[in-house]
């Protein structure tokens, strides 16, 4: 039989627990299969060719969606359907909504799991730039225990991560912060396709002396436009002690704009990018703080 | 290097020995004959291969047939029922839902689930489930329609079975 793209000869193991996967994945041309709907595509185009796929989508213990000690912990096989349908992830991070809803389509949603998206590092990846923005923290374990690296340290580069062998991401949490609103804007070609350009806010914002809103600290996480580790950490810089306002949205944007590195392909221009990421930036930022001013208001965001 | 693959489908085993890189929607048409779910764009973009693994719809040609070792698959060859085709087939065919029919299989697998799990849906919410999914001929109105139709006719049929 002729099929068009087969993915080149692997062997296959299905994990029965998390220290089988572990085990298993000592051996160093081994992947982690789970939605598979990065890595199986990219198999048949021979831009991957693991040994051997560990297949972890047994093991149930690592999707789950829960709060424990003031942090919103994601296990990384929950899936983006179960993320989209999380009430409470949506009610403390509405960035994770309007992510969801613009990322892949309905049915792929369903398999593609949380820790898929970051380990794939895709450049143009979203949920990496929205965890940026919250300043995740990414639970990796071992056969020796856990440890824990910043979401802004997880990525090396492209399709890269800190993972080792014998490692597996276990987790992703989020610091739940009062006063925090969050949100995300993204310009594709066409529904469910990758990011032209996609930009992720988180502003918490406090009172100044004469009881008017200070931001405290902002979490800007920029995708598919070349920015390090996903952020933009000028415009984060510049927005610490600002008010929230129109005049500091529009600089953020713009120097958002001008410190990242997009490359010209077939969704764009190097100059359009730009002008998206400034826009898309300033838009994230007026919604966050929306949202964070209605939460402050203690009505739901 | 093959290994065994026992996968239930509509109901009964097959078992096959495969390599663990046969795709899911190739062991299904090439291994076991059931050519009603297509082979298109091998890149989950266009749906045509939607089946169901465990009760969820899924693009086929993006799976392995070894992840389904030992799980359920349900496909367009299992919507009817007893000799009568389900409401969704009859959805397709008194709205035309079809003109070439190669995207046929995957949107009524897509559209069974959805009404499995949202009875009544609106416009909006048939056009996102099958957002993922590419149909050439009808430009989607009739395909919005026959799940329309479907999910009106499910309804009778479950009054009627009530009653």
């Amino acid at each position: 039989m002729h099929y068009m793209q087969v993915p080149s000869q692997v062997e296959y193991e299905r994990a029965t627990s998390v220290e089988h996967a572990l085990s298993l994945l000592s051996r160093p041309d081994t992947r982690v299969v789970a939605g598979g709907h990065s890595l199986i595509p990219m198999m048949k185009l021979r831009l991957a060719q693991p040994g051997m796929l560990v297949d972890i989508n047994g093991l149930t213990e690592l999707a789950y969606i829960r709060l424990a000690g003031g942090q919103l912990c994601i296990g990384a096989l929950a899936r983006h359907a179960d993320l989209l349908d999380s009430a409470v992830a949506g009610e403390l991070f509405p960035i994770f909504h309007d992510a969801e809803r613009v990322m892949a389509d309905p049915i792929v949603r369903l398999w593609g799991t949380v820790g898929g998206s970051l380990c794939q590092a895709d450049p143009s990846e979203d949920l990496s730039a929205v965890f940026a923005a919250v300043r995740a923290t990414a639970v990796i374990r071992g056969q020796d225990g856990d440890r824990l690296v910043p979401v802004r340290e997880f990525h090396l580069g492209p399709y890269e991560t800190v993972i080792g062998p014998g490692e597996l991401l276990a987790e992703v949490r989020v610091p739940i912060q009062p006063g925090t609103g969050s949100a995300y804007q993204k310009v594709s070609r066409r529904t469910g396709d990758w990011s032209v350009a996609a930009a992720g806010a988180a502003l918490r914002v406090g009172e100044g002396g004469n009881h008017e809103p200070v931001i405290s600290s902002a979490g800007l996480g920029l995708t598919a436009v070349g920015a390090e580790h996903f952020v933009a950490a000028e415009a984060e810089a510049f927005l610490a002690g600002q008010p929230p306002d129109e005049a500091s949205f529009g600089r953020a944007g713009a120097i958002a704009a001008q410190h990242c590195h997009p490359v010209a392909d077939q969704r764009g221009p190097e100059d359009y990018k730009r002008h998206l990421v400034a826009e898309l930036t300033t838009r994230a930022l007026r919604r966050a703080w929306s949202r964070a001013s209605r939460a402050r208001a203690g009505r739901p965001s | 290097m093959t290994m065994r693959v026992a996968v239930t489908v509509n109901g009964t085993e097959y078992a096959r020995d495969v390599e663990p890189r046969l795709l899911l929607i190739h062991f299904l048409r090439d291994e076991l004959g059931l050519t009603g779910s297509h082979w298109g764009c091998d890149t989950s973009n266009c749906g045509s291969c939607v089946v169901w693994l465990d009760a969820r719809p899924v693009k086929s040609c993006t799976v392995l047939a070894a992840m389904a070792d030992g799980r359920s698959v349900r496909t367009v060859e299992g919507l009817e029922q007893d000799g009568r085709l389900d409401p969704v087939q009859e959805g397709f065919i008194q709205c035309h839902g079809l003109q070439c029919g190669f995207c046929t299989s995957g949107m009524m697998m897509t559209a069974r689930w959805l009404l499995d799990h949202h009875p009544d849906p609106d416009e909006a919410e048939i056009r996102e489930v099958i957002s993922g999914q590419i149909c050439r001929c009808t430009g989607y109105e009739n395909i919005v329609r026959s799940i329309r139709w479907a999910a009106k006719h499910s309804r009778q049929d479950d009054e009627e079975a009530a009653g």
